[in-house]
């Protein structure tokens, strides 16, 4: 059939559609779906860890080879600091932001260095909205089961009570610092219900979310005049020769010259994975998200978490091919979008948890129910229009402006049309292992946001990384300042990078690349 | 048509459609970047572009989804005297456009500390005592690739609506393109920042439902709850989460 036909399908369908009601699966189907098409059971793509800290453990190849590559970082490099600080900060999304803030806020001298520009992240682009379990209906207890639930109870209990129970204090201090959420007519803060929750929890600023808390907190990093390094990439830790972390290296990434912060702590919140295209995956993630602070952290001795699980959005754009990867944002699902196959119908409860509707439409298209794209991709519908037609004309534009923006750049119009999507490669599971203060298995050295793992178990809810990088950050800063104020300077060595290099030689193709990755290599080099 | 099945499936987009079968090979077009010809295939985003004729981005490449305003781009169609700006990770190059990224510029943000400031509308014309000397050229409006009404947001910024700013410039990148062309200096945008976090700072209704909350939780309303489920064993605990609906 021929691409209109098979979307006049859509509207056609439509109708019937909206008077179905579809169950979301029994557990035992649920699984069985799961382990069957979620790309997490894709067994070849997967390989042992040959040595360190997480030895014996499997993840993808993608970030095995990355964990067993080698630092850029000559051995005899001169480590005479040219930047000294009590807290270091690496990576200017969310969570460094918030770190850098609450750090500063204890009078410490803070120094942030991002590898882009300050905000350049992904938490710029998180349109969903942040959870904060506010309502009457609503508790931080049903907060921490959802996230539980939602987790495969794979959660750290103890992370994931702190982050519900500071969820609303949080939501006012971004409140304070002039963050505008949606509010409703009597003042109070809207929420909307998001994908795996069970009440209604999502505080949204239209479906701009972490624009609008990027834009206040750059701002307000800038207004507090904390020293920022943009352009400038982590590429390696410093450790005392104890194993405690003192410092990093940095790469200037206009000159490409390597140079020294000495700090007594350092706290990295270097974000996501999505620009390894694991599995070769299209991803909704920023050109920086290469997941630099594994192989940094695991090199100096700490423990990795849950590794092997990625979260694979479920709505990612397969058309048109400028969008490849983009997220279609989970609100249209909220909202009521219905997921529809290339016969027309729905095959998914569309709030399932995502590796649910991931893996079924990965399914459809298995399958043979896919709908084949100008370019020769596949991907199931995800009926827009159907917002307009239940909530009435410029129900779209008004709740997702951006949604509608991003295609109408392509002569799309997502009111009028279904749109195309796939599952993209979205978030990192898992992380660093960290405790409730941020703290890594290696002293002095903290992991907030996306780059430390535990809270979210195998499967992260919808709008809890936002909550996750506003507390971890705000607890790691706070901690990493009270750290410092208290000690001095360590020693600036490399000694665990000589232990990691001698370590590796025993194991045949460890070393093989070099670590972290910065980005994706999308130039093309012949032609 | 035969497509590779893995490369249908997974749709990984490194070369974008470079590497497809030759039948879905896309037409190519000749595009000028800062003033060198180079063929590209027809659609891939102008940053795709720049990768393609074989160019490294680092300043000028951000969150590549049309968010973050690093990629801010001057460019001009054929035969079209008009130069415009877009987002070069969210624009399609065609046949004969020419461009080059915009370099950052220098403008000045005023410093301010949210919780002391006293009167944020007046304060407005001390941190920025350039913003009411808008010669309503419109330039700003023009170079914004949001389709925000710049200019009158600054006017508004000035008559005090910081309100109506504020909901103006929800969908603003910050990509700074209608800072260099404003005859009067204005960096509209940063004006538009500083009205919107006062708005949202002092302007807008304390959320009472919240303060509730983070009351009750400083009281222990949860403290019972929480025994309850974290004393729970693990098939315990499975059991009553597998029962939330
Ligand atoms: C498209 C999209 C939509 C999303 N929507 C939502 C949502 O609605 N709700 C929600 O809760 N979550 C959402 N998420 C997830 C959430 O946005 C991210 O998990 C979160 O923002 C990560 O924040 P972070 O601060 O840990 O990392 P990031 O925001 O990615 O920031 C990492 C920073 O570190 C820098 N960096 C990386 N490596 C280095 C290095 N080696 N040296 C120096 N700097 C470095 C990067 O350039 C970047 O500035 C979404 C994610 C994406 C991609
Ligand atoms: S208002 Fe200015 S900074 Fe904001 S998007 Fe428009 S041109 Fe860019
Ligand atoms: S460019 Fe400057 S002077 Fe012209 S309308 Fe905009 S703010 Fe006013
Ligand atoms: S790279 Fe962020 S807007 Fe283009």
């Amino acid at each position: 059939m021929q691409l209109q036909a098979l979307q006049d399908l859509v509207h056609t369908t439509r109708d019937a559609r909206r008077k179905q009601t579809l169950p979301k699966f029994p557990a035992a189907e649920r699984d069985q779906l799961i382990k069957k098409y979620h790309p997490d059971h894709r067994e070849n793509a997967y390989r042992l860890i040959t040595f360190g800290p997480n030895a014996g453990e499997k993840t993808v190849r993608e970030l095995a080879a990355l964990l067993e590559g080698d630092s850029p970082v000559p051995a005899e490099l001169d480590l005479t600091p040219t930047h000294s600080t009590d807290v270091l900060v690496v990576g200017g999304g969310g969570a460094g932001c918030a770190a850098a803030l609450h750090a500063h806020a204890q009078g410490v001298k803070v120094l942030l260095a991002t590898k882009l520009r300050l905000g350049d992240s992904n938490t710029v682009m998180a349109q969903g909205g942040i959870q904060v379990a506010i309502t009457d209906e609503d508790s931080p207890v049903q907060h921490f089961l959802d996230t539980l639930k939602g987790g495969h109870m794979q959660n750290d209990h103890q992370l994931l009570k702190t982050m519900v129970e500071e969820g609303p204090s949080i939501a006012k201090w971004l409140l304070e610092l002039g963050v505008l959420f949606d509010r409703d007519a009597d003042g109070n803060l809207h929420v909307k219900k998001g994908g795996g929750s069970s009440k209604p929890r999502l505080l949204t600023c239209s479906d701009y979310t972490g624009l609008e808390i990027m834009r206040v907190l750059k701002d307000e990093v800038l207004n507090q005049k904390i020293q920022l390094l943009e352009f400038s990439a982590a590429v390696e830790l410093l450790s005392d020769g104890t194993g405690a972390c003192t410092g990093a290296i940095l790469q200037d990434l206009d000159n490409k010259r390597y140079f020294v912060v000495a700090a007594k702590t350092v706290i990295l919140a270097t974000g996501g994975i999505g620009r390894l295209h694991i599995q070769g995956f299209p991803t909704s993630n920023h050109y920086g998200a290469t997941g630099d602070a594994l192989p940094m952290s695991y090199r100096l001795g700490a423990k990795l978490l849950q590794i092997d699980t990625f979260q694979y959005h479920p709505t990612g754009a397969v058309h048109p091919e400028q969008l490849i990867g983009a997220l279609v944002t989970e609100g249209i699902r909220s909202e009521g979008g219905h997921l529809v196959n290339a016969q027309g119908e729905r095959f998914v409860n569309e709030l399932d948890t995502r590796d649910v509707v991931s893996s079924s439409i990965i399914r459809e298209c298995e399958e043979g129910r896919g709908v084949r794209t100008t370019t020769g991709r596949i991907g199931v519908w995800l009926d827009t229009p159907l917002l307009d037609v239940e909530s009435g004309a410029g129900t779209l534009e008004k709740h997702f402006p951006a949604m509608v923006r991003q295609y109408k750049r392509y002569g799309l119009d997502i009111t009028k049309d279904p749109v195309l999507i796939y599952p993209t490669l979205h978030y990192q599971n898992g992380g660093v292992q960290i405790d409730v203060n941020g703290e890594s298995g290696a002293r002095n050295l903290f992991v907030a946001g996306e780059a430390s793992g535990g809270l979210h178990g195998r499967n992260r809810l919808m709008g809890n990384s936002l909550l996750d990088l506003m507390v971890y950050g705000k607890r790691s800063g706070r901690t990493a300042a009270e750290r410092a104020k208290a000690m001095k300077h360590g020693a600036l060595t490399l000694e665990h990078l000589a232990r990691f290099r001698s370590e590796a030689k025993k194991h045949g193709g460890a070393l093989a690349t070099h670590s972290p990755m910065l980005f994706p290599d999308y130039v093309r080099k012949e032609g | 048509m035969v497509v590779d099945k893995s490369m249908e499936l997974k749709g990984f987009d490194k070369s974008v459609a470079i590497d497809q079968e030759e039948v879905l090979r896309p037409k190519m077009v000749t595009v000028e970047i800062a003033g060198k010809k180079y063929e590209v295939p027809e659609g891939i985003t102008v940053i795709k572009a720049l990768w393609y004729s074989g160019q490294e981005v680092i300043r000028g490449a951000g969150c590549l989804g049309g968010y973050c305003g690093a990629c801010a781009t001057y460019y001009r169609t054929k035969d079209d005297p008009k130069v415009r700006t877009c987002l070069a990770c969210s624009t399609a190059v065609e046949e004969g456009m020419s461009f080059t990224m915009v370099p950052p510029f220098p403008a000045r943000k005023a410093i301010y500390r949210m919780a002391e400031l006293k009167d944020p509308k007046q304060d407005l014309f001390n941190l920025y005592p350039e913003a009411p000397l808008c010669r309503n050229c419109n330039a700003c409006t023009e170079a914004c690739p949001q389709g925000i009404d710049v200019r009158d947001g600054v006017w508004q910024a000035v008559f005090g609506d910081f309100k109506k700013v504020s909901e103006m410039f929800m969908d603003c990148v910050m990509c700074g393109l209608c800072v260099p062309v404003c005859i009067a200096d204005i960096a509209p945008n940063l004006v538009a920042l500083y009205a919107s976090r006062a708005q949202g700072a002092f302007f807008s209704e304390k959320p009472k439902r919240l303060h509730d909350r983070i009351d009750e939780i400083a009281q222990g309303k949860y403290q019972s709850e929480w025994n309850r489920v974290l004393g729970m064993n693990e098939q315990q605990l499975k059991d009553v989460c597998a029962a939330i609906k």
